[in-house]
């Protein structure tokens, strides 16, 4: 018995050593040599790519409503992170989905709500528009989604559909390797490539 | 036409990795690798331990539970302290002691349920010192345990069945290092973030968003919590958080590496009982039922959400709430199964918010004992309870002694067979009895109605299994879930692995009868048939009642909501 707990302790201070510090700190450094933006989480001037945004004006293409804007019929209880990274406009949140489900009278008022804000903006909404993510900071959102918006941003900023229309496939992303999980519009992008348009 | 790609890829690669990474694990297990000899030899010195020495299973198995305590206490401790621990730019404050409990339990039994939010709770000391080394040397672990059962069919009057120590070094230095090194690496080229460096501030000038974004050491986190099928990730959203899980490769890679363990190690249980055929029947009793729980759910996802369709907006794109958009509906379903299958329970989407079908096809995996392919070794072992059940029945119908590879299989086996089979379905029902008839338990669910209880349900069938996904909706931090939830943990590890170490011993001392015309065939189609009813029977039977009145009420219940 005691051998065991003699050989234990040693495994366990030498799983420690080896399986967490010599694993992860030669991880960090290889991963920061090679791709330091990557592991750094992909910055750039106006956020990361990677993380969703709460985009309120109708100059904007809106990300998914990922947060406890004007639209949640419920406003604190249930949508947890909502672009909301650790603190977002600052309020302190963490990563996570609603987890209400799919028979949930909560989850209908929700939904009812933000398809009037949409309609209120003019726009016809599309699944993702009125859904939150498994994230809650999903900095995407699919090409339908983004035509839907077209009248909204047309109207707010002046520039023609067409125009729009061109931006918009221009900034699609198809599946990868064309089939691994679906096509998607980096909504920071897209409002970047609007922003060097406009000017 | 994407998803089938998908599914046709995931095959291929698979079918690759099975033959190859089982021959490797076959090699590594024999002591036939040794490229980190300059590691693996002064470690055998300080554990004092002769690697050609091995142990029977008593003192296998003891060395087994010591172990696991000594773990478990040394991670508790790490949560406790991390406070005053370096690597904590958050300036974190301790973890409660009943979470700090729990958490350690969970990743002790390969577990991996959170009761926390990873990036509010957990220091980069503890993500890397206590949870990542628990990611590592549990499913070693569970591979051991497996190894000993399957010595115990290719040995013969044989005493001993391996040594615990060399077994768990040399499957966590040769098979897990290297491999999840190398993939943590493709998923940091793909977004995933490894850093030391803190949260990041960012202003975005054209909306005004000012944003503190959590980072840290996840992306290699990511890589060891799916292919040692552990589950638990650095963040609170899990593989659905960019960060860890950013593109549809990396979501692929996931579902790959999570199944690649399991799935290769019927090839190594076939190679070293000498009859691959067996192993071949054991993968097809584990690909024909996650087969059709991957066809039920995915379908089930692809259907709109309810509450989306009551409120007039029409989907195509199937159930988008708790979905993030680079994987969409049918990729996110695949990574569901494949995590509730195999005893990983990462989560790329929220399962809570998938369609009651949705859901019933993971809560399934689960309950059908984590054999479809089931975890790291543990996926094995539990199998083989099943077959020899199977070969008992077998025997029963056609009068004769049965046999599995050439062992007699008599009232000992069978006994320590159906304990181990038994042992899950007691602990879960009792205990999900006991939360529904609580108060403290009856607090948890978030949703309402038949929904609220498979989220109980959910919980635990998750944690009896050391699966570690979760309808996250249940508000699992209390004093009663952390308590629990940590008992089922406890049983659904150690009071299967106990039974599969007795079995492996009392198979290792058999002699080995030759096979005569009259000997029930074991690696045929009947066999294989008659293994997926008794994995059928013993899950489907026993949580039937259970499950009518969660997922199928649910479903059932058309056009009405719960508040």
């Amino acid at each position: 018995m005691l051998t065991h707990l003699r050989r234990s302790l040693v495994m366990a201070v030498g799983s420690v050593l080896l399986f967490g510090f010599a694993y992860a700190f030669a991880a960090t450094g290889v991963a920061q040599l090679l791709f330091p933006y990557q592991a750094s989480g992909s910055v750039g001037v106006n956020g990361s790519t990677l993380i969703g945004q709460n985009w309120s004006s109708p100059r904007w293409f809106h990300g998914r409503p990922d947060d406890t804007g004007p639209y949640a019929a419920n406003r604190a209880r249930n949508v947890s992170g909502g672009d909301n990274p650790l603190v977002a406009n600052g309020v302190a949140g963490s990563s996570g989905a609603t987890n209400l489900g799919p028979r949930s009278k909560t989850l209908l008022a929700n939904t009812r709500a933000l398809v009037a804000y949409w309609r209120h903006l003019g726009v016809v909404p599309t699944p993702d528009l009125v859904t939150t993510s498994g994230s809650g900071y999903d900095p995407d959102i699919a090409a339908r989604d983004a035509i839907a918006q077209i009248p909204m941003v047309a109207r707010a900023t002046g520039l023609a559909p067409s125009r729009l229309r061109t931006l918009i496939s221009r900034q699609t992303h198809p599946a990868q390797w064309g089939f691994l999980g679906s096509g998607y519009i980096d909504v920071l992008q897209l409002n970047e490539a609007l922003a060097r348009m406009e000017s | 036409m994407g998803f089938f790609l998908t599914l046709v890829a995931l095959v291929v690669t698979l079918a690759v990795t099975w033959r190859y990474l089982g021959s490797y694990m076959a090699a590594v297990f024999a002591g036939r690798v040794h490229f980190f000899a300059f590691v693996e030899r002064p470690l055998y010195r300080l554990l004092g331990t002769d690697p050609t020495r091995e142990q029977s299973w008593r003192r296998y198995g003891a060395a087994m539970i010591v172990f696991s305590g000594v773990s478990l206490v040394f991670t508790y401790a790490i949560l406790r302290l991390q406070g005053s621990l370096p690597l904590n730019p958050q300036h974190l404050g301790a973890v409660s002691p009943a979470l700090s409990f729990n958490t350690a339990v969970s990743f002790v039994t390969n577990t991996n349920w959170q009761n926390y939010a990873g990036e509010t709770t957990m220091s980069y000391f503890s993500q890397i010192g206590a949870l990542t080394v628990q990611q590592f040397v549990s499913p070693a672990v569970g591979i051991a345990v497996a190894l000993v059962v399957v010595r115990g069919f290719s040995r013969r009057n044989a005493k001993t069945v391996g040594n615990f120590w060399v077994d768990i070094t040399r499957c966590a230095l040769y098979i897990l290092l290297p491999v999840a090194f190398a993939f943590g690496l493709v998923f940091v080229a793909e977004g995933a973030v490894q850093t030391l460096g803190g949260p990041v501030n960012i202003h975005d000038v054209l909306n005004g968003v000012t944003q503190t974004i959590a980072r840290g050491p996840i992306a290699f986190m990511e890589s060891i919590k799916q292919f040692g099928t552990n589950g638990g990730g650095a963040l609170n959203a899990n593989s659905a958080a960019p960060f860890e899980n950013p593109t549809g490769l990396t979501n692929f890679l996931s579902i790959y590496l999570l199944l690649a363990i399991p799935v290769a190690l019927t090839y190594t249980f076939g190679k070293m009982v000498g009859s691959v055929r067996h192993g071949i029947a054991l993968l097809s009793v584990m690909v024909l039922l996650f087969g059709a729980l991957v066809g039920l759910t995915s379908y089930a996802e692809h259907q709109n959400n309810p509450a989306v369709a009551a409120a007039g907006v029409p989907s195509s794109i199937g159930n988008t709430e708790g979905k993030e958009v680079r994987f969409g509906d049918t990729s996110s379903a695949l990574f569901a199964v494949a995590s509730t299958s195999t005893s990983t329970g990462s989560s790329n989407s929220s399962y809570d918010s998938f369609t009651p079908l949705g859901g019933l096809g993971l809560l399934t995996g689960m309950m059908m004992g984590e054999v479809t392919p089931g975890g790291a070794g543990s996926g094995l072992y539990t199998l083989l309870l099943y077959a020899i059940i199977a070969v008992f029945i077998g025997g029963l119908m056609i009068g004769r002694t049965p046999e599995y590879l050439g062992k007699k299989i008599q009232s000992r086996e069978v006994k320590l067979s159906g304990l181990g089979a038994l042992v899950m379905p007691v602990v879960v029902l009792v205990l999900t009895a006991l939360a529904v008839s609580l108060a403290a338990g009856r607090a948890g669910p978030l949703n309402a109605g038949p929904h609220g209880f498979t989220e109980i349900l959910y919980s635990l069938t998750s944690q009896g299994n050391n699966n570690g996904s979760a309808m996250a909706g249940l508000s699992g931090n209390s004093p009663f879930y952390n308590v629990v939830g940590a008992i089922a943990m406890l049983l659904g590890r150690f009071a299967i692995i106990i039974p599969a170490l007795a079995l492996g011993g009392s198979l290792a001392a058999k002699d080995v009868v030759p096979e005569s015309l009259g000997t029930f065939r074991t690696d045929n189609a009947m066999f294989v048939g008659l293994t997926v009813a008794v994995v059928v029977i013993i899950g489907g039977l026993t949580f039937f009642p259970a499950v009518s009145l969660g997922p199928v009420v649910e479903q059932l219940s058309h056009g009405r909501f719960f508040p």
